[in-house]
């Protein structure tokens, strides 16, 4: 199990180092440079030349790319060039009400997902199965910003029961009250994308174990159905689709931008879109490196939590 | 062997060969120990001989025959075949070999692609490796058919159109197709039918007769064994523990092994066929860990003292045997 | 050596060809065959979008922002387009996307898997490795900064689009090659002396081919999806060009999104129906090739 660990973060390291490559080569695809972007007629070519040479924009690309890492490994992510402010300031701004509406989403996906699951597993192939199959499949195949869209007209506009933008309300206390009023529409959206996503794989873990012997052994003894389910059952289906709530990360992270442009919610998918819009690169750049990163993390995570639930299973 | 000519030729030379399967485990899985699946083993097949190799299951025998073929990479000794040395040899290295070696697998069912027709699976060899013109296959892959009992129309039909002992005589014939002079058969009737066990076993000795075809004929069966084979190899636990001429080795056995595998053996009985029964007391070790001195010694119920500290060589006389006290 | 009776020589022995038993599995899935008609329906609203738009998709008509009529059953677009036409042939791009980048991506991602699985060694680290390194960036971001920097024509977005998702085709073809491998057809095609090309084309894929095949469906619905994301934040296809996705990047406004539904719940619609009716030829494939994708 701790050489298992080991082993695992030495595998992480090259996958870190490729990370930091691609994140760096992605940013250079861009046709022109920095400077270049940060034209103004009124500068004169010699102080160009002079801020290309003091940025190190003359040098190789290597060297570029040993310079930047340097700094990243520092914490330094670079300015921005709109704001001129630190990249990784101008993140950690933003960051929060993206991890509030990631964490709600995905718990209120896991809420609704689970009996969801469960459910068709114990009525498996009877119609109650096949409606909440179907609908599994609109929440996977309905495009979240056309889902949002609908709640914003419906819910927000055509009942006025929900504020259909902003994380709170202009002039308003901006209390937690108001945070979670906000958070209702984009919250189900993502929970909704979440949810579809994970009812299939409950539903399967749920029969694999149902078909177990040591539940045969459960009912042969009296146990009621449904305390079977709850009590045997439930647990051991739940080890696998919990351990694997790292795999939703990503889908998190990258579904967070278009929902946050849909709700206007204050978050790094708002980042996202205004950095692409004023394409001020060094903010891009630090947030696909810090996004890599934390799935990276969060894999490494599960992997050595999958590891240490599932007793099953050694790393040898 | 008084003339040059009657000396029989070695086409296949085992020597001191290793199979080693790491056991991997710790930081970058680095090899921590080895299931020692063959250990040492010599061998030698002679021309138009069928060198039976028989043995519990896991004793290593099927390992030398993947070994021989080289869809394993030995870990250590020599494969000659026709007196070249083939163990290190490149895939583009063994392919003109491999014409000339061929093998026949133990399950008939998953040995043929599925989704191949059977015209298919008997030409491709043919094709891939411009053995016939092409308009020569059909008459080719009948010919192969005809050679192994089966009818022309068998080439239009897909694998699960037959039976086992059916796509046995398919595999044999796809291995012909090459026109090969020696077959490794590994377990080829294990897993079929008792009275279709004989039907094949008598196949394949027709094909040798016809075809001046050598065998190395592995299985866990006494039975088939008995029936083909000019000498007869006995494996326990990656070692040759006997090796004496066929005649010799049942008549009179002289590992204690040996003698309780001959022992355990009964007539084809069909309501035993296909339980792999424990035919000796005791479990078979760790393959990883092979008890000290003789391997066997854990079972053999005459293993004295120095059984337990010393490992018995296999004598290099007519009929060979690995044992501290060889029966008389 | 006598001929011994062979099975379809008996009466009463059913012989059924795999593409028979799995089209025969298929279409006991209803969903699924449902899903498979408004598939082909779609596809063919694609080929013929050009004979069945009532305007070309671009013209510009004199009424715009106008509510759906006889003369344009969906209304025109605030630029005075007929919205129809746009749908039509925008259903015609989304497909195009998706079916096209699928094909890229599969296609790299079975030939990597396969080389990986089968050659193993340093081979499979570098590729487990580089596939792991893929797979970190979230999907949607990288695609959409990539396509940012790089300008959005169709091309670069089939193919940002492709470059995220082969890893994960890849890692599922490695897995089934390393299954396949232990099979003894294809150990029976080593001994035979066939070339690695002969053996992965002939025999491995064949083999394997379900799951790719389950996977590649769902795949065509997911990059549908991601494209009508990217379009619908202004970083896919550009207008004029019409796609599924752009046509609802005006109901960001709310203006649209109030008095003009007419100009994106078409199209949104669409997205769904045509992601849904995919999603669904999956499922039914899955069940019927017995495959885990």
């Amino acid at each position: 199990m701790g050489t298992y660990i080991v082993r695992r973060l030495f595998i992480a390291v090259p996958v870190f180092f490729g990370i930091t490559v691609l994140s760096f080569l992605i940013m250079n695809l861009a046709p022109g440079n920095p400077v270049d972007m940060l034209i103004n007629p009124n500068i004169p070519k010699e102080l160009l030349e002079l801020k290309r040479e003091r940025l190190g924009l003359n040098d190789p690309l290597y060297a570029q790319y040993a310079n930047w890492l340097g700094g990243v490994l520092k914490g330094d992510l670079g300015y921005s060039f709109s704001s001129y402010a630190p990249v990784s300031r101008l993140i950690g701004e933003r960051i929060g009400p993206t991890l509030l509406l990631a964490a709600a989403s995905l718990l209120f996906g896991l809420l609704i997902a689970i009996p969801i699951g469960v459910i068709s597993a114990v009525k498996r192939n009877s119609k109650l199965d096949y409606f909440l199959t179907g609908m599994t499949f609109l929440g996977i195949s309905i495009p979240p910003f056309f889902l949002g869209l609908g709640l914003i007209y419906v819910a927000g506009i055509q009942l006025k029961w929900l504020p259909t933008g902003g994380m709170t309300t202009l002039g308003g206390d901006g209390g937690a009250g108001d945070v979670l009023l906000h958070m209702i529409l984009p919250v189900t959206v993502l929970g909704a994308a979440i949810a579809g996503k994970k009812v299939r794989y409950v539903r399967a873990s749920m029969l694999e174990v149902l078909g177990q012997d040591y539940l045969r052994t459960a009912r042969a003894k009296g146990l009621r159905e449904l305390a079977v389910t709850n009590k045997h059952a439930l647990r051991n289906a739940l080890i696998p689709v919990i351990a694997v709530v790292g795999a939703e990360i990503p889908l998190l992270l990258g579904g967070s931008i278009v929902i946050e442009q849909v709700f206007q919610w204050p978050g790094i998918g708002q980042l996202t879109m205004e950095a692409i819009l004023s394409r001020d690169y060094p903010i891009l750049m630090g947030l696909n490196l810090i996004a890599a990163c934390v799935v990276l993390l969060t894999n490494l995570l599960t992997d050595m939590l999958y590891a240490a639930a599932d007793p099953r299973i050694t790393y040898g | 062997m008084t003339t040059r000519e009657a000396m029989p030729k070695p086409l296949l030379q085992i020597e001191n060969l290793k199979t080693y399967y790491p056991v991997r485990r710790g930081l970058f899985g680095q090899t921590s120990g080895f299931v020692k699946a063959v250990d040492d083993v010599s061998l030698t097949l002679y021309e138009g001989e069928t060198l039976g190799l028989v043995g519990e299951s896991g004793c290593g025998k099927s390992s030398i025959g993947r070994s021989v073929v080289r869809l394993e990479r030995p870990h250590a000794g020599r494969v000659l075949f026709e007196g070249e040395d083939i163990t290190n040899a490149s895939q583009s290295e063994l392919r003109p070999i491999r014409m000339r070696m061929q093998m026949i697998f133990q399950d008939p069912y998953a040995s043929l692609n599925p989704r191949l027709r059977i015209f298919d699976t008997l030409a491709e060899p043919m094709i891939a490796h411009r053995l016939a013109k092409r308009g020569d296959v059909q008459a080719e892959v009948e010919r192969l058919l005809q050679l192994v009992g089966l009818p022309r129309a068998a080439a239009d039909r897909y694998p699960h159109e037959f039976s086992g002992g059916q796509k046995q005589r398919i595999g044999i014939a796809r291995a012909l197709s090459m026109n090969p002079r020696l077959i490794v058969c590994d377990e080829p009737v294990s897993a079929l039918d008792v009275s279709i066990q004989a039907q094949i076993l008598g196949l394949l000795q027709d094909l040798q007769d016809e075809l001046k075809l050598s065998y190395l004929f592995i299985a866990h069966g006494i039975g088939a064994v008995k029936q083909v084979s000019t000498r007869v190899a006995v494996m326990y636990l990656g070692r040759i523990v006997e090796l004496a001429p066929s005649e010799s080795l049942f008549r009179k056995p002289r590992h204690p092994y040996t003698k309780l595998l001959l022992g355990a053996y009964h007539p084809p009985d069909p309501l035993l066929r296909g339980m792999d029964r424990p035919i000796i007391r005791g479990d078979v070790p760790d393959p990883s860990r092979p008890p000290p001195g003789c391997r066997f010694h854990t079972r053999c119920p005459y293993a004295r003292e120095r059984c337990r500290t010393e490992e018995p060589s296999l004598t290099n006389d007519a009929h060979g045997v690995a044992c501290h006290y060889p029966l008389a | 050596m006598s001929a011994t009776t062979l099975p379809w020589e008996q009466p009463n022995t059913r012989i059924e060809g795999y593409v028979r038993q799995v089209s025969r599995r298929f279409l006991r899935h209803k969903p699924a065959v449902w899903g498979l008609a408004v598939t082909i329906l779609l596809v063919l609203i694609a080929l013929f979008a050009p004979w069945l738009a009532p305007y070309p998709p671009n013209e510009v008509m004199n009424a715009f922002g106008a509510k759906p009529s006889a003369d344009h059953w969906l209304g025109t677009d605030q630029v005075g387009r007929d919205v129809l036409s746009r749908l039509l042939y925008g259903t015609r791009v989304s497909l195009f996307i998706g079916i096209a980048t699928v094909a890229i991506y599969v296609t790299f991602g079975t030939f990597v898997g396969m080389a990986a699985g089968y050659y193993g060694r340093w081979l499979d680290m570098g590729v487990m490795r580089i596939t792991d390194i893929f797979l970190s960036f979230p999907y949607m971001l990288v695609v959409l900064v990539i396509v940012s920097v790089l300008g959005a024509d169709m091309a670069t977005i089939m193919i940002v689009l492709a470059l995220f998702k082969w890893p994960t085709v890849a890692m599922l073809v490695r897995g089934s090659v390393l299954a396949a491998k232990e099979l003894d057809y294809i150990k029976a095609g080593v001994a035979l002396g066939f070339r690695a090309p002969r053996i992965l084309l002939r025999h491995m894929l064949p083999t394997i081919i379900g799951p790719i095949i389950v996977s590649a469906t769902f795949g065509v619905a997911g990059t549908i999806l991601s494209e009508a994301g990217l379009s619908f934040l202004g970083m896919g296809v550009k207008s004029p060009q019409a796609s599924l996705g752009n046509m609802l990047h005006d109901a960001q406004s709310l203006t649209v999104l109030t008095e003009q539904q007419w100009l994106w719940m078409p199209a949104g619609c669409m997205i769904l129906i045509a992601v849904l009716a995919v999603n669904f030829v999956g499922d039914g494939l899955r069940d019927a090739l017995d495959a885990r994708a």
